[in-house]
């Protein structure tokens, strides 16, 4: 099969084909899309032979997953986890890959290669595991938690690794660097390399904080969605190019950036906008690693390759169970964290091909390598499955995972869109009364502005599904829309309507003639904008002639809620002016005899229903 | 002189004819603050902080309001519900209130006869008034006889006019008189006739 075309048809198809059924059998769809690599890949199927290649350039979703991971951590909810990072993520690392070098000593390789496979063997699959954590919706909890910070820190063990590796080939005196390996950086004296390793983390950390969100705010402005998304992969692909300019790994760096960003006005646009490209390229990349498994070789070496990737499996299991245990996991949570994390990690694939062309390890050991990596990648995620589907339910007793876990970032409950005049006063209003609500503003000048007065707002189009979906549409009980536009509500409501119809909407109208429109919408919670100021203004007004407040109180609350009723009948007659302005002056006159009945109603007319027989007044 | 403060709850004062006899009666006296409920929050939302400072500037307190279903129109308990708070009027530190003088002026449908074990409502005023004297008694607050006007719907002008006139001479002895004895309140025949 060549082409881009023929290609793309047989990965999507081949993904459309696997990936439901492998929800449906409750596999995750990590796994669907390895069954579909390997089902597409060169020993089955035989569509796809470069699986390497592709693998290589899907690399990027998995950057793009750091970013938008980054994207949902606040740094201060970063900080909290330094220890979680420094402790458990290290020992982590450095257990595995000290057990793992002892044991390939053991078994007769030499110390490079043994350190070789040690470290690259000790790294998890962030790719998988993440992605199965959001996809359970876990990442919140003290499983997705404690996985998190391990992973993080052997992202940022990536970086030593991989300066150490040129070492070892110069121990093996097989001097082979071309200085291709990773950093074109490689080539200047090590003081240089430093600086500039520090140098660019800085400039990412400056960029996030003062180039972005003017970039962002300039691009925004112009309302085209193109554009604004293609800005959004200019800096993941920024990013991704400074770090492998310097030789960091850009995961880290596009998380950092992510985490910056975090929050910034534009996180929820960002999200939206990247979302699909990281799905669509985690996708390819799991196929790609299913097509690489090179079952010729692991047929004939069938025993020692089998062998191995259990052996693996096993050891790195047994280390984060010690972990978990220390960090107080319980049974069930620990085996999820434990076994979920047992896996080879995609980065194996490029430390093998550095190391190979480094000449510490032959093509032979680096295939089988290779072959052990995408076993286990496949091997874990079937055994979350049993442990899911078969162990669990057996030792439900002990498990109760049902308890509140504290999310990394906690969604309020309504959404507010429009953050104008109208629309401040009233998220001023729920914020006094602790409601913090996600609020949403199509102008980036007003979101900036807002922002400095200490509002959290975002910016973004709140008629794009996909952003209300970031904006935590699904979780919401409540959508105020404080926008005036009725074609934008009426949109607004079109959406909401189709996909989260369990969301309450309430709705900002300007008149009587929007009003009809949105109610004609089916919609219930209608505010017209002038009807409350107007009535109060009226009801002062009427204290000023002289008037008692507490009546006229009442008689404007009443007013009001004749008002409305009568809106109600009068929308079925809004096309037919004659009847219409009939039924308003019956409307009207109703409500002025019910109001000045109430006005005249003297409340002292039974006063001799209190008293004795006798003395009630015989005229009455 | 005392300073008398009249808390007073109408619902609906333009079309009252007694409260306002006995309002006018003694409206702009000197030392004498009325409290319009009705007026000042007319959507129930009390200012506990004002009320409370005016309270305590206060010695003589005195409700004035029409007998709504043998008890005061819903604003003035809400005003006692808030305003009479834990820590300030009783309860540890509730202090604010001691020695004061607190008592019910009130109008009625029911005639004082109607107000007797045999009468239509069986019960004394004094003993359907319980719960202000209760309240007064929690408040370290001494409760005097209360002051009343039955028979609204029977009243005759110069009947009301009268009335008022006693009620004038009461507010003016509670702010003025040397001291004040429950048993020789000027009003006091009257409520026994
Ligand atoms: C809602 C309502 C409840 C009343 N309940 C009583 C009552 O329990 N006992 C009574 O004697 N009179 C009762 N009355 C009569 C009032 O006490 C009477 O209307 C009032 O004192 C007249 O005073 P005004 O002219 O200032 O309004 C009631 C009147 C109303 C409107």
């Amino acid at each position: 099969m060549s082409g881009f075309l023929p290609s793309a048809i047989v990965y999507i198809l081949a993904a459309i084909v696997c990936v439901p059924i492998a929800k449906r059998l409750g596999m995750g769809s990590v796994l669907g899309y390895l069954l579909a690599g390997i089902a597409i890949g060169p020993y089955l199927v035989g569509f796809i032979q470069e699986g390497q290649d592709i693998m290589h350039y899907t690399e990027f979703g998995v950057v793009m997953m750091l970013f938008l991971i980054g994207l949902e951590l606040e740094p201060e909810n970063l900080w909290k986890m330094k220890n979680l990072i420094l402790n458990a993520g290290l020992t982590q690392v450095l257990v595995t890959s000290a057990l793992i070098i002892g044991l390939g000593i053991a078994f007769g390789f030499t110390w490079q290669i043994s350190i070789t496979i040690g470290f690259s063997m000790a790294l998890s699959s962030t790719a998988i595991v993440l992605q199965s954590l959001k996809e359970k919706n876990v990442m919140g909890s003290p499983v997705g938690k404690l996985s998190f910070g391990v992973l993080l820190m052997q992202d940022i063990a990536v970086i030593p690794i991989l300066a150490i590796l040129p070492l070892l080939a110069v121990a093996n005196e097989t001097v082979n660097t071309s200085g291709e390996g990773h950093g074109f950086i490689e080539q200047f004296p090590a003081w240089v390399q430093t600086l500039s390793l520090f140098g660019a983390v800085g400039l990412v950390i400056l960029l996030g904080r003062y180039g972005f969100g003017p970039l962002l705010n300039y691009v925004s402005k112009t309302h085209l969605r193109e554009l604004f998304t293609a800005s959004a992969l200019l800096i993941v692909v920024g990013i991704t190019f400074l770090m492998e300019f310097v030789g960091l790994s850009p995961a880290l760096g596009t998380f950092l950036g992510g985490v910056i960003l975090a929050n910034s006005p534009y996180k929820h646009a960002l999200e939206s906008d990247l979302d699909p490209f990281k799905g669509l390229l985690l996708g390819m990349f799991f196929m790609a690693v299913g097509a690489t498994i090179n079952f010729g070789l692991i047929f004939s070496n069938a025993s020692i390759i089998i062998s191995a990737t259990i052996g693996v499996i096993i050891l790195k299991s047994l280390v984060l169970l010690i972990i978990g245990k220390i960090k107080k996991l319980e049974i069930g949570n620990n085996l999820k964290f434990a076994i979920g994390l047992s896996q080879i990690g995609e980065f194996s694939f490029v430390t093998y091909a550095f190391a190979s062309q480094l000449g510490i390890i032959d093509l032979s050991i680096s295939d089988t390598l290779m072959a052990i990596t995408a076993l286990s990648m496949t091997i874990t995620p079937i055994l979350m499955v049993i442990l899911d589907k078969v162990i669990f339910p057996k030792m439900s007793t002990n498990q109760g995972p049902k308890k509140e876990m504290d999310t990394i970032e906690t969604r309020s409950k309504v959404i507010l869109v429009g953050f104008s005049h109208f629309g401040s006063t009233l998220g001023r209003f729920l914020r006094a009364n602790g409601v913090e609500a996600t609020v949403l503003d199509y102008n980036p000048d007003r979101v900036d502005f807002l922002r400095k007065m200490g509002f959290k707002v975002y910016y973004g189009d709140a008629t794009r599904l996909d952003l209300l979906h970031s904006a935590g549409a699904e979780e919401a009980t409540l959508l105020i829309s404080a926008i005036k536009n009725p074609e934008t509500n009426l949109k607004l409501i079109e959406i909401c309507k189709e996909n989260f119809p369990k969301l309450e909407i309430m709705l900002r109208a300007k008149n009587r003639v929007d009003a009809y429109e949105l109610m004609e919408a089916g919609m219930e919670n209608i505010y017209r904008e002038h009807l409350d100021t107007s009535i109060r203004m009226g009801e002062d007004a009427l204290k000023k002639l002289g008037f008692r407040a507490h009546t006229i109180h009442r008689l404007a609350a009443s007013f009001k809620k004749y008002d409305e009723e009568a809106l109600k009948v009068l929308v079925q007659y809004k096309n037919n002016q004659k009847e219409y302005i009939s039924k308003i002056k019956l409307q009207i006159e109703s409500q002025e005899t019910l109001l000045s009945g109430e006005l005249s109603r003297k409340f002292s007319m039974n006063d001799h229903a209190w008293d004795s027989e006798a003395m009630k007044n015989p005229e009455n | 002189m005392r300073k008398v403060l009249v808390i007073f709850a109408h619902p609906k004062y333009e079309h009252s004819e007694v409260n306002q006899a006995l309002i006018r009666s003694i409206e702009g006296l000197e030392g004498v603050t009325i409290r319009d409920l009705y007026e000042l929050y007319p959507d129930f939302n009390i200012d506990v902080q004002s009320e409370q400072e005016l309270l305590f500037e206060h010695e003589i307190i005195l409700f004035q309001h029409p007998f709504y279903w043998y008890s005061c129109p819903p604003l003035l308990k809400q005003w006692m519900d808030l305003v009479l708070e834990f820590g300030w009027a009783y309860g540890p530190g509730g202090i604010y209130l001691k020695g004061k003088y607190l008592l019910s002026s009130i109008t009625s449908g029911g005639s004082s006869e109607a107000y007797q074990p045999d009468g239509k409502n069986r019960f004394t005023l004094e003993e359907l008034l319980r719960p202000f004297e209760q309240t007064a008694y929690l408040c370290k607050m001494e409760y005097l006889p209360y002051f009343h006007i039955g028979g609204t719907h029977r009243i005759k002008d110069d009947e009301l006019n009268q009335k008022s006139l006693d009620f004038q001479k009461l507010v003016f002895h509670l702010r003025d008189a040397e001291k004040i004895v429950s048993e020789s309140l000027p009003h006091l025949e009257q409520n026994l006739s």
